[in-house]
């Protein structure tokens, strides 16, 4: 029993350093197509954790996710902006005075939107949390669009529906080989946190509300509590996430918030299975993949000579096919409720003894 | 000694009474039945005891504390355990995980030294991982605790179901309807299992009951409700020859 502990132990050890290397193999071979792929998994695999964490472990049916990115791109935007640059982009009515020579180096404003986000989340949690099911979708699903209305309306904060644009690169040297590291870092450190959160007696009380909450509350569980506690960290983790996809794509506008980016990472964590960490990181990797590699549907496909001509938004058709068949054979996503774990692959290549 | 006390209890549901003016006394380890015909009000009764409902009127004293407007988790963590008349296990979860997260609340961690681990939380872990252990092992169901909780015969999800509230700690037991949907050998088992409980736990137990030849052969005394109205109370024999008892569950011409 205790042997097994250490080989586990290691194994981890092990795969963490395995990725390390994988990581800096990627950054020397992938071209800046490829690279803003992978990082963009990386960034879906952190947003698909924190959705998981509210609606597949606690079972909060919560659709304002994309408020919580909105919050925490747009804090660490403005915080990481240099002076000139914010000039540049406020020319139709000036940046609030108190805003104006705040330049924090990445990682403080990194945190500081998590930390923005999460307060966001409290905020919105308080009332909303007190709803179950279909009302609390519809109440979540509402602040994250109220969010983002207030973020077109407040010219001299946001730049209102303008957008900001020429975020710094992630990272501290403004270098693109460096995104990598931070992205896949963040996930990395996520994904330890949330094996240690569910594995914790913690993780087991969320799962009990999901499962029962009535018998939860009448084992001594604070419902409330407990569902604050993994809606500000979801919120939190969202922040993070929301900066990252920000700083990636180097300019973000109210208009990216909108409930079709929620939807998207819905997607991704029914996809890989609602209470699954395994799950929720393949099925962002493949994903994000699969919406790049369709893209040949749209343009012209020449199939035995014949020219079909391309439709813009095929992709997404067959998306969508695609997602129905999965639904349809695979009621519970790839993995269920099941996670990755090293027994199994011990097991199989230790025969086994009786 | 007195351990809980209702003192006229009542609750309106608008203009419908469903429960007036109820007294109910629990002594040290006693085992005590509620009965009644349906829609007496005995589940509803277990409801506010239990937090779910709020008295309408009345006080509800536990271990001389007031628990009348007490939120649900807190009257548990008081000492007040109970189950449910159809069963709610945590179905998904395995045997070994419903029993451990009834000790979720008695804890003392807080969230950050759960996810660093932190040796003093390893060490409650470690603890309560034993503890639950120890009690599928006096109830019987030690060799089923990797399999998930939905897939026990029915009979055992009862017991599991007891079993997860005994976790809590409790010094007062409530059972809804233990015995329903259960065949005479197995109730005549849960007799037994209850009976022990009592013994090894040293707790008092409150329960509703239908099948009478349980709660005749297991409580010492007993109550009996109709409509909302208290209408009898004493041991099995003074409640089977109490006419009034008689009334309320054959009627009279």
């Amino acid at each position: 029993m205790k042997e097994r502990k250490n080989i586990k132990k290691l194994l981890n050890i092990g795969a963490i350093c395995f990725a390390i290397v994988l990581l800096y193999i990627f950054n020397q071979v992938f071209n800046s197509f490829q690279m803003r792929i992978f990082n963009l998994c990386g960034i879906y695999v952190i947003l698909a954790l924190s959705l998981n964490l509210i609606n597949g472990f606690v079972g909060l049916f919560s659709l304002g996710h994309a408020g919580f990115m909105a919050v925490g791109a747009y804090t660490c935007a403005l915080l990481t902006m240099s002076p000139d640059m914010k000039a540049m982009n406020f020319f139709l009515e000036p940046i609030a005075p108190w805003l104006e020579n705040i330049n924090l180096p990445f990682g403080s404003a990194l945190i500081v939107s998590g930390l923005m986000a999460a307060i966001a989340g409290a905020l919105i949690g308080a009332p909303v949390l007190r709803l179950k099911d279909d009302y609390l979708a519809i109440a979540t699903l509402g602040f994250g669009e109220i969010i983002r209305v207030i973020f077109t309306n407040t010219q001299s904060i946001t730049n209102g529906s303008l957008g900001l644009k020429g975020l710094a690169k992630i990272g501290w040297f403004n270098a693109s080989s460096e995104s990598i590291w931070w992205i896949w870092g963040i996930v990395i450190l996520t994904i330890v946190f949330m094996v240690r959160l569910i594995g914790s007696s913690y993780g087991r009380a969320f799962k009990a509300i999901r499962e029962d909450e009535i018998a939860a509350e009448a084992m001594g569980i604070n419902l409330f509590k407990h569902k604050m506690m993994a809606f500000v960290i979801g919120a939190f983790l969202a922040g993070i996430g929301g900066a990252l996809l920000g700083h990636l794509i180097g300019t973000i506008d109210p208009l990216m918030f909108r409930f079709l980016l929620t939807f998207n990472i819905v997607l991704i964590v029914v996809l890989g299975g609602t209470g699954s960490i395994t799950g929720s990181v393949i099925s962002a990797v493949i994903v994000t993949v699969a919406m790049e590699a369709l893209r040949v549907l749209d343009g012209n496909i020449e199939i035995g000579g014949y020219m079909i001509q391309g439709i813009p938004g095929m992709r997404m058709v067959v998306f969508s096919l695609l997602l129905m068949i999965v639904i349809l054979y695979y009621q519970r996503g790839l993995m269920g409720t099941n996670e990755f774990s090293w027994d199994i692959l011990i097991k199989r290549f230790k025969p086994s003894k009786h | 000694m007195s351990i809980f006390k209702t003192d006229n209890i009542t609750m309106r549901f608008g203009g419908l009474t469903a429960v007036s003016n109820l007294n109910i006394n629990i002594e040290e380890n006693e085992i005590v039945g509620l009965i009644g015909p349906n829609g007496a009000g005995k589940t509803t009764c277990f409801n506010m005891i239990t937090g779910v409902y709020t008295a309408t009127e009345g006080k509800i004293h536990f271990k001389d504390v007031d628990i009348t407007n007490e939120k649900t988790h807190n009257i548990t963590k008081l000492g007040i355990a109970r189950t449910f008349q159809n069963i709610r296990l945590f179905k998904d979860l395995t045997v070994l995980d419903n029993v451990v997260i009834a000790n979720h609340m008695r804890l003392n961690s807080n969230i950050v030294s759960a996810v660093i681990r932190t040796p003093s939380y390893i060490k409650k872990e470690k603890y309560i991982h034993e503890k639950s252990i120890n009690l599928l092992k006096s109830v019987g169901l030690e060799d089923l605790k990797d399999e998930k909780a939905s897939s026990l015969p029915y009979g055992k999800q009862r017991r599991l179901e007891i079993a997860r509230a005994l976790a809590t700690d409790p010094k007062l037991l409530i059972l809804d309807e233990p015995a329903a949907g259960m065949n005479p050998q197995e109730s005549l088992e849960l007799m037994g299992f209850i009976k022990e409980i009592r013994k090894n736990h040293k707790l008092s137990i409150l329960m509703i009951e239908h099948h009478m030849q349980v709660v005749m052969g297991v409580c010492e005394r007993m109550y009996v409700l109709d409509y909302g109205v208290l209408i009898a109370e004493g041991n099995p024999s003074e409640i089977q020859n109490n006419p009034k008892v008689i009334e309320a569950y054959l009627g009279v011409d």
